[in-house]
């Protein structure tokens, strides 16, 4: 039959609405880290600059914490749960192959029958669902669309390697996506590359643990120098691209909320960005340790409770990890 | 083409802004690691920026055995000739 489809409707703008946080209760020292690996707090600090992290405790699981997240960002934004078209999980740590935590945090929050999924794009999740959430908005999939980070990376930490250990942590950030009358979340860029899949990564399948005489949790592994030389300088690269498509230059910029991966790497590429003195640079590192696809939005989230960003302000996300996949974008903070 | 002492002296330069380690420090027989403290991701940083001054390649295989200022001032002379 020829006939014409309808297509759906979205808003010419879309923007972040309110981010929300949670923080799990047990603050973890790099004396305790040191107990399982031949370190010390100094050399924590100097390599990484973390100086406490945060584990979740048994109760503190990635759909509580998600859902904690999601309350106060919907707070934020003066949005109802039911409100809500579309709940994006950015995870790797939910360890359960299927269903989507994403559904049963949707029903948690009452926010069903919104359409609910996970996405695997480590700790450039975030940005991506960012980016996900900005185009079901603008393309009338969606009105409102809630897209969380959210790790308990100390699960799948071996609290034995020496490279990882002190880096891994956990908690959960999310953000509301609605419709704007200006543009509040500039042209994603992203990409991925394959060909360094191998320099962080789930060190076998679960096929293999499964298959072995003495099971144990397939932990993270990472090749820090790699890793480190990739974050610096490619994704400088990438960060560039993203303010040049969004119209603006480092100028421009109120705030720079990169994935709390290492205080190094953010220095360096802050260095390599010439960020002028005025650009208020994320460090939530600090207190919060690399929680991955939970790292930028409780970084967003730490800026505007410490009144170092104000609404309005401009600021540039990027992420950047396991893959590698990467993904950036300027945007209005809420 | 630069002659050794000019490179010896731009690294000693690279060094300076990354480590923050006094230039005049950074001696051909002078260890990164024990004798300037540059650490490994500090040296991820002098050779991205030494592969941008001498427009040559560091490959991170061969960042482990460039373990004093003289082995990666003779490393980017050989790479750049």
């Amino acid at each position: 039959m020829s006939v014409e489809l309808t297509n759906s409707n979205g808003s010419q703008h879309a923007r972040i609405m309110g981010v929300g946080a949670y923080r799990p209760g047990r603050v973890v020292t790099n004396d305790e880290v040191c107990e399982h690996i031949e370190s010390t707090d100094e050399w924590i600090r100097a390599r990484s600059g973390i100086i406490e992290r945060r584990f979740a405790e048994p109760h503190e699981t990635v759909q509580a914490m998600s859902v904690a997240s999601a309350r106060a960002a919907l707070e934020h934004a003066e949005i109802d749960p039911q409100q809500l078209g579309c709940v994006v999980v950015a995870t790797v740590s939910h360890l359960w192959q299927t269903p989507a935590v994403a559904t049963m945090i949707t029903e948690e929050l009452g926010a069903t029958p919104a359409a609910a999924f996970d996405i695997s794009a480590a700790c450039a999740g975030f940005c991506h669902g960012v980016a996900l959430g900005s185009d079901m908005v603008r393309s009338g999939t969606a009105k409102y669309v809630l897209a969380i980070g959210v790790e308990r990376l100390s699960d799948i930490t071996d609290r034995t390697d020496r490279s990882t250990a002190f880096i891994f942590a956990d908690g959960a950030g999310a953000a509301v996506i609605g419709p704007s009358e200006e543009n509040g979340i500039g042209p994603v860029v992203w990409g991925s590359d394959g060909d360094k899949y191998d320099l962080i990564a789930q060190k076998e399948s679960w096929i293999d643990v499964v298959g072995s005489d003495t099971p144990s949790m397939p932990h993270l592994r990472m090749q820090g120098n790699p890793v480190f030389r990739w974050a610096s300088y490619e994704m400088a690269k990438v960060a560039r691209e993203a303010l040049d498509r969004a119209g603006i230059t480092v100028d421009d910029l109120d705030a720079f909320i990169p994935h709390q991966a290492n205080m190094r790497i953010t220095d360096a590429m802050a260095r390599a960005l010439k960020l002028p003195e005025h650009v208020a640079v994320a460090r939530d590192i600090a207190y919060q340790g690399n929680t991955s696809a939970a790292s930028v939005p409780l970084a967003m989230d730490r800026m505007i409770r410490d009144g170092e960003i104000k609404s309005g302000d401009t600021a540039l996300l990027i992420a950047f990890g396991a893959g590698l996949a990467y993904a950036a974008q300027v945007v209005k903070v809420p | 083409m630069a002659t050794t002492e000019e490179i010896r002296s731009s690294l000693a330069d690279i060094v300076n802004e990354v480590a923050g380690i006094p230039a005049e420090d950074v001696q051909m027989d002078k260890s990164f690691v024990d004798d300037l403290d540059v650490d490994s991701l500090s040296m991820v940083e002098v050779v991205v920026a030494a592969e941008e001054k001498f427009d040559v390649k560091i490959p991170d295989e061969e960042v482990k055995n460039l373990k004093t200022v003289g082995d990666a001032v003779a490393f980017i002379e050989n790479a750049g000739s």
